[in-house]
């Protein structure tokens, strides 16, 4: 698993409170970690903080898994 | 209109988590008072507050965790976990867990704060000024709303009636109980889940009721002397944090269920000032036109009232003015009227007092017993009223008087009466 991918990983069990054996690459926020529409909004907020890059909206609507964020960081995070 | 009773009982003050446990230190003479050491306050003018002693739930401490999970917490402020947990204890007591939609139907939830989240909005301040509008949390505003004490305790539980919440400064936790009652004996609900939370101890609460000249400062070294109603070097109020939330309910719903019955609601008053911001007026009267306008809906003549829960924040102002309007009130009854400040205890909990009173008045009439004021010794006025020095004080009570006045004027008086089946 690339660096990236552990500290998105780490992110999500932080503010979701959730196993870590459940952040699979697949997982959607919503539906299988059990996140609402603002968690998101904030999980999208804990990403940009650590990796020191701006997520738009556009770009946050299309992050529903954790391998959608980890994807668009390794293509736009400042501080990989 | 329909009569209401008071069925369930919730409480985390600075005695403590539990209504049994508070009730017990309250009446021991324990003092929930403490220096501040949460936050910076060698640069503000009062540094001792009423503070809930946290822990893992043992002998009586508050453990959040029980309430609401770590990662939740961060969502709200603490106003609203004490509100969810004093929310929880009373339906509990109450054993009231609606599970048809009927009954979810009929319970509503109203209670109110008297700042909100300031702690929460403080910090977000500094976050916007230092990092941006973007690094502010979408749990920000739903964490602060003063409504969303009783929203929470609606979703957690599951109580569809009305939901409604109450701001009044000082005066919250009465009026919050007072119009929930209201809204049973007029029919839009059965049961409400009624009172106050408030959670100020914060820097900029500190700062901001010292400039109001309301706070303490005296007794910084000696934080469990400095709440002190009546008394002649009282120099201010003390601010404390929590809840207090009572289950009520509709008589006969009540009895149907063979729920036990704490005490009956029996009157209801308010009134304002017309006259400062920040000041009582100097005559009293909105006060006394309040416990007035509280008996007559009682139906209680003034030499009825056994125990008086007093407002009594132990400002050099207030006490006496509330004194005066007490005596006023009573007329040659002064004689055999008990009447105490438990502020002098736990200090003024703002949004939570009323209610948390409310609480202590009910369980004076179940326990035939008037808490004392604390620290009262020497009073700054001469009164034929028991002022409750110091110990506690068995006494027949069938008639307790709960007053709250709160900044802008605003003025609650309640009246419990014992039931009898």
């Amino acid at each position: 698993m690339s660096d990236i991918a552990e500290r998105v990983k780490k992110i999500v069990i932080e503010h979701l409170g959730v196993d870590a054996e459940k952040v699979t690459e697949n997982a959607s926020f919503i539906d299988d970690l059990g996140a609402d529409s603002l968690d998101t909004v904030e999980l999208v907020m804990a990403f940009e903080e650590e990796f020191g890059c701006e997520i738009p909206d556009d770009a946050a609507e299309t992050i529903l898994t954790v391998g959608d964020a980890t994807r668009f960081l390794e293509k736009n995070a400042a501080q990989a | 209109m329909r009569r209401v009773v008071v069925t369930g009982l919730g409480i985390v003050c600075p005695l403590g988590a539990g209504v049994e446990t508070v009730w017990r230190r309250l009446i021991a003479g324990e003092s929930g008072l403490r220096k501040i050491d949460q936050f910076q306050v060698d640069d503000l003018p009062a540094k001792v507050a009423g503070v809930i002693p946290r822990g893992d739930g043992s002998e009586g401490t508050f453990n959040a965790d029980a309430v609401l999970e770590p990662k939740e917490q961060r969502k709200v402020d603490d106003f609203i976990t004490f509100a969810m947990a004093a929310a929880e204890e009373a339906l509990a007591d109450a054993g009231w867990a609606p599970q048809t939609e009927d009954d979810r139907c009929a319970t509503g939830v109203l209670i109110g704060s008297g700042i909100g989240g300031l702690q929460g909005i403080e910090e977000a301040a500094h976050i916007l000024r230092d990092k941006g509008p973007r690094r502010i949390s979408p749990f920000f505003i739903p964490g602060r709303l003063i409504n969303l004490a009783s929203g929470q305790v609606s979703i957690r539980h599951g109580l569809k009636g009305p939901n409604h919440a109450v701001v009044t400064a000082c005066s919250t936790g009465a009026h919050a109980i007072g119009d929930a009652s209201r809204l049973i004996a007029l029919g839009d609900a059965d049961v409400m889940v009624a009172g106050g939370a408030e959670s100020p101890i914060c820097r900029i609460a500190v700062a901001g009721f010292s400039a109001c000249r309301a706070l303490s400062t005296a007794f910084n070294d000696e934080p469990e002397r400095a709440s002190r109603p009546y008394d002649k070097l009282r120099d201010g109020f003390v601010m404390g944090e929590g809840a207090g939330i009572v289950v009520l309910e509709e008589l006969e719903h009540a009895r149907a269920r063979g729920a036990k019955i704490y005490g009956e609601v029996v009157g209801y008053g308010m009134s304002g000032d017309a006259y400062h911001i920040t000041a009582p007026a100097m005559d009293g009267d909105g006060a006394f036109r309040c416990m007035k306008a509280a008996l007559k809906r009682a139906g209680v003549e003034p030499s009825e009232i056994d125990y008086i829960n007093a407002h009594g924040t132990s400002t050099p102002l207030g006490d006496e003015i509330e004194l005066g309007a007490v005596t006023r009130l009573v007329g040659n009854a002064a004689g055999k009227i008990t009447m105490s400040s438990t502020k002098s205890a736990i200090g003024h909990l703002l949004g939570a007092a009323g209610a948390v009173e409310a609480i202590f008045s009910v369980l004076a009439i179940r326990d035939q017993v008037a808490p004392p004021t604390l620290n009262l010794d020497d009073p700054s006025v001469e009164t034929a009223l028991d002022l409750v020095p110091h110990k506690a004080k068995p006494l027949s009570i069938d008639v307790a008087l709960s007053n709250s006045f709160g900044f802008g004027g605003t003025n609650a008086s309640l009246v419990f009466r014992r039931y009898a089946a």
